[in-house]
Order: structure tokens, then sequence, then C-alpha cells
């Protein structure tokens, strides 16, 4: 099975970090990405820029409305997912119990729905 | 005609004793052959169905639990095949491959399915109210109407937890296996907890029938049975078992015919249950020689302190205050302190008690909990302290909910001199 890690963690806690934790952060999510690529676990993974940057777009009676910001204001922010391949929800625990981000915010584990085989999916 | 219909009575009757008997280790089996928990229920409903038309006109099979399993894992796969989602359509493609391979599951296996099944329903990926209501109503042998009742909540509300959670289940790839060992104990805790949690639903029940609170509380102690033969290594199960019985021994003397509770000091011992008290006291022998004994060793030695006093003023409660003590520090909690605090109370007089109790309501543990200046107002009324004692048992009687301790703290609180505020 495919699930999709979410971490969320408080923007707010990264803006005060020293260059110093920066660092220690980053070295720390180089060596788990490496972990599971060799494991063969990873699918994909990407860190995102911060709510700063977000822009939230809705259509409504075919009018497009674009606004500044995340679609919701909450606690903890969503900063960067990992797709990973799993044989159960255990081994995707565990899995996203190693993201350093797990320490300080939460991971959300979510399973990624199976489609048929002729659903449309970019070339691999 | 005579032959036959006798012939279909016992051939019925089989069907129903083996049902009776196999339920829970036929469904363990068949979630694991079929992969899912409602696809498991629905065909095995269809199995029985087929069994008993069958049974009593053509013979009961040699092997009933494995014609049943082998009847439903087919219903199964018709089933799936007639299913209209793309989803039942592979995975009736999937379990029929499955079933066709070399490697095809078999229908016995040295791990007994029913602690698979018992580890799934406890996961902690589901909601606890979740874990509990699946336990009991796979594992145990109640049905959604029964488990409602018992705690108590509307049969629709359980009926969709329990829908909720096979789904989760089924979404979000839970496994149907036993954890390995580095997870174990982590695990088993919460399966102890689930199993817990059903027998206090049962002995403390704040309102309800006596009928489901000791059908609930049996339902506990079976299924601390079945854990304890199904893990007969885990000391923890076996205390919990051994906890459980030491409690429910006491069972018809803590309440008088008039529903009203009797305190431990005050009930007709000749009523407890020797036969439970027995059993549960040579399940926890030896227990406490552990290096570090756990919570429920330490909780079953306490109730066992107790069932093997004759009297209640023969109770060692020096005895006690020593695994109190122990259990506040290997395993501490702000009701494992409260106990403390009553248990010094008794082998030392009440001030010291009081002192830490005090102390204890001082920290803001235990704000919402009725049994705390319940306790308080206790040690006070004991130690003379009346107008003290009556204001902590009205304090008491604003947190308390259940009825019947309702009724014990105003009783207490005219006993003291006090007016009982109303309602």
């Amino acid at each position: 099975m495919q699930y999709m890690l979410l971490i969320y963690g408080n923007e707010e806690g990264m803006k005060t970090a020293t260059p110093g934790d920066r660092e220690a952060m980053f070295k720390a999510y180089g060596e788990f990405t490496a972990s599971i690529v060799k494991s063969g676990n990873m699918k994909a993974g990407d860190a995102l820029q911060p709510t700063s940057t977000a822009t939230t777009v809705r259509v409504r009676d075919g009018k497009t409305l674009t606004t500044d910001g995340p679609f919701a204001e909450t606690k903890e922010q969503l900063g960067g997912y990992y797709l990973v391949e799993a044989k159960d929800l255990d081994e995707a625990s565990k899995i996203a119990a190693r993201i350093p981000g797990a320490r300080v915010g939460s991971i959300e584990v979510r399973p990624v729905m199976a489609m048929p085989a002729d659903y449309p999916r970019p070339k691999a | 005609m005579l032959g036959s219909g006798r012939a279909m009575a016992s051939g019925s009757e089989t069907v129903e004793r083996v049902f009776r008997q196999e339920r829970g280790r036929i469904l363990a089996t068949l979630i694991r052959l079929v992969g899912d928990i409602d696809l498991a229920q629905e065909s095995l409903a269809s199995a029985l169905e087929a069994a008993l038309v069958q049974w009593p006109a053509e013979g009961t099979p040699e092997n009933p639990r494995a014609w049943l399993i082998r009847t439903a894992r087919n219903k199964a796969v018709d089933r799936l095949r007639r299913g209209a989602l793309f989803e039942e359509k592979r995975a009736a493609l999937e379990l029929e491959t499955a079933l066709a391979s070399p490697a095809a599951p078999d229908v016995e296996e040295p791990v007994d399915d029913r602690l698979r099944l018992i580890f799934t329903c406890c996961h902690p990926a589901l909601a606890v109210e979740a874990q509990v209501a699946l336990t009991l109503r796979t594992l145990g042998g109640l049905e959604t109407e029964q488990i409602a009742r018992a705690f108590l909540v509307p049969v629709a509300t359980m009926a969709q937890r329990l829908v909720r959670a096979k789904a989760k289940i089924r979404q979000a790839g839970i496994p149907y296996r036993v954890p390995e060992p580095d997870e174990m104990p982590a695990r088993l805790d919460a399966v102890l907890a689930v199993i817990y949690l059903i027998f206090n639903e049962g002995y403390a029940a704040s309102s309800g029938a006596a009928l489901v609170r000791r059908e609930t509380c049996e339902e506990a102690i079976r299924l601390g049975r079945l854990l304890v033969e199904l893990m007969p290594a885990a000391a923890e199960a076996r205390a919990l078992l051994a906890l459980m019985l030491l409690q429910d021994a006491r069972r018809d003397a803590r309440v008088d015919p008039d529903g009203e509770i009797i305190l431990l000091e005050e009930q007709d011992r000749a009523r407890w249950d020797r036969g439970a008290i027995e059993e549960g006291l040579s399940l926890i022998d030896g227990t406490l020689r552990a290096a570090f004994p756990g919570p429920y060793a330490l909780q079953a030695a306490i109730a066992g302190v107790h069932a093997q006093s004759a009297r209640a003023e023969e109770t060692d409660w020096i005895q006690i205050v020593g695994l109190y003590t122990l259990l506040g520090e290997l395993h501490p909690s702000p009701v494992v302190s409260l106990n403390h605090a009553v248990a010094i109370a008794m082998a030392t007089g009440p001030a010291e008690g009081l002192r830490r109790i005090e102390a204890l309501a001082a920290s803001g543990a235990l704000a919402d909990y009725h049994l705390l200046p319940a306790a308080r107002a206790d040690l006070l009324r004991r130690l003379g302290r009346f107008s003290e004692a009556a204001a902590a048992y009205r304090q008491a009687l604003a947190l308390a909910g259940n009825q019947s301790d309702r009724r014990f703290l105003q009783r207490r609180l005219i006993e003291v001199g006090g007016a009982v505020p109303p309602n």
C-alpha cells in the first residue's frame, strides 16, 4: 500500500531556530531520506515553502476566487510530505516515527486510495 | 418421518453448539483468509444458514469447524464476484488467485487466529471506544445491541462505531498479525487496558441493569481467560484475570437487595465466591517475586490480601501499604496515590492519610473525581471533625454521578450532622 506522510509543525518555532539548528535538521532529513530510498520505501517527498507563500484558489459559480494565505489557520502547518510504499499501517507508522519532524511536530499518516489500472497517471 | 424429524433437531442443535463454542475462532480464521472483518462476518452468517439446511439433511460433517470455514470462504468469493464496486471486483480476483495458488493460506495455522484478531481490534490507531466495541463484537459473543446496552449508547451509534472501525482497518491497512517482540509490551498493554475497561464498565457501571452489568463482567473475564490461554507466558495477562476474578468474587456481597453499595469493610464475607478467589490467588502465585511486578500483578495482590482476610478487622493493612508503595513507585498515578493514602490511614491512623490526601488535592490532581473528597470526608469523620467532614461530603456529592454512590454519600452526610443539599 501507499501512504502519504504529512509533516505538520509550528512555522513560528522554525523562524526562531538558530542556523546551527537548521543545519542539524537539514542533515537529519538528508539521512532519513537516504535511508528510505535505500530501503525502497520512498516514492516521493518534498519540503514546502511556509504558509506565508500560500495562495488559496476556489471556484464558485464559475468565478475563480484567489486569496492570500492557507485555506485554514491552524496551530501546526503542513511543511512537507513523503509518499511511501509500506506493507501495512504498522510499517508506515514506523517510518513516520523516524521523520525528524515527528520529534517537534506531528506526522499524519494517510493511506492513498487505490485507483483502477486505467485511471490516468503520468508516465513513470 | 419421526426419525428424520429427530435427526433434523439434533442436526440444528449441532450447528448451534459448534457455532456457540467455535464462533470466535472460526471468525478469526476467516478474517485471515478473506482479509476483511465485514466480509468474514457476512459470509460466516451465510455459511451458518447453509449448515442449518444441510447438516440435518445430509448429516454433520466430520470436522464442522473446517466445513464452516470452507463454506464461508467460498461464500466470500461469491459475494465479492457479485459486487459492483471496482474495489470488490479487484478483491475477488485477488482472493481467488490467492486461494488457487499452491501457497494458499491454511485453514489451520500454528498461531491461533484469535490472537491476531485481538491485537487488530486493540490496535492503537483505533479510538479506545472502537477497540472495546470491536473486541466485544468479534471475540466476545455479544451482538451490537448488547454492546450498546452495556455502554449506554444508542444501538445506531454503536453500529456506526463498528462500521467506522472496520472501514479504518480495511482502508488504512491495519495489519492482521501478532505484534513483533519489540512492539509486544506496548501492544499487550493496550489489549489488557481494553479488557479491564470492559470489566470496569460492568463492575463500576454508573447506571444500567444489574443483569447487563453482570454479563459485561462475565464477558471481560471470558476475554481474560482467552488471552491467558493464547499467551500463557504473559504474566500481566494472568494477573489481569486474577484481578478481575478477585474483584468479581465480591459481586454478590457488595450491594444490598435495594441496590445500595456495601463497603468492603461491611460486606458479609461468607457471600464472597471462594472458587473465584482460589482461582485468582493461584494465578498470581509467585508473580510478586518478579523484579518489577506489573500494575495488574500488584493490584491483584492487593485484592488478594483483602480476599484472604476472613474479617475486615484482620486485614493486613501493613502489607497493603507496602504493595501500594511499590505500585506508586513502579506505576505512579493519582488514583494509586489516593488509594495509598487510604491504606496508610487504615494501617497507622487517619491523620497521616488525611495529610497525604490534602497534598494530593492541593496538587490539583483528580479535581473531578468524587472519591477524593469522599475519602477525605471519611477520614475527617473518623477524626471527629464533623463539620469539615460534612463540607467534604457535599463536595463529593457535587461530583458523584452514580445514584447509589450519591445515596451512600447522603447517608454519611446525615450521620455527621450535615443537611443534604437539594439535587
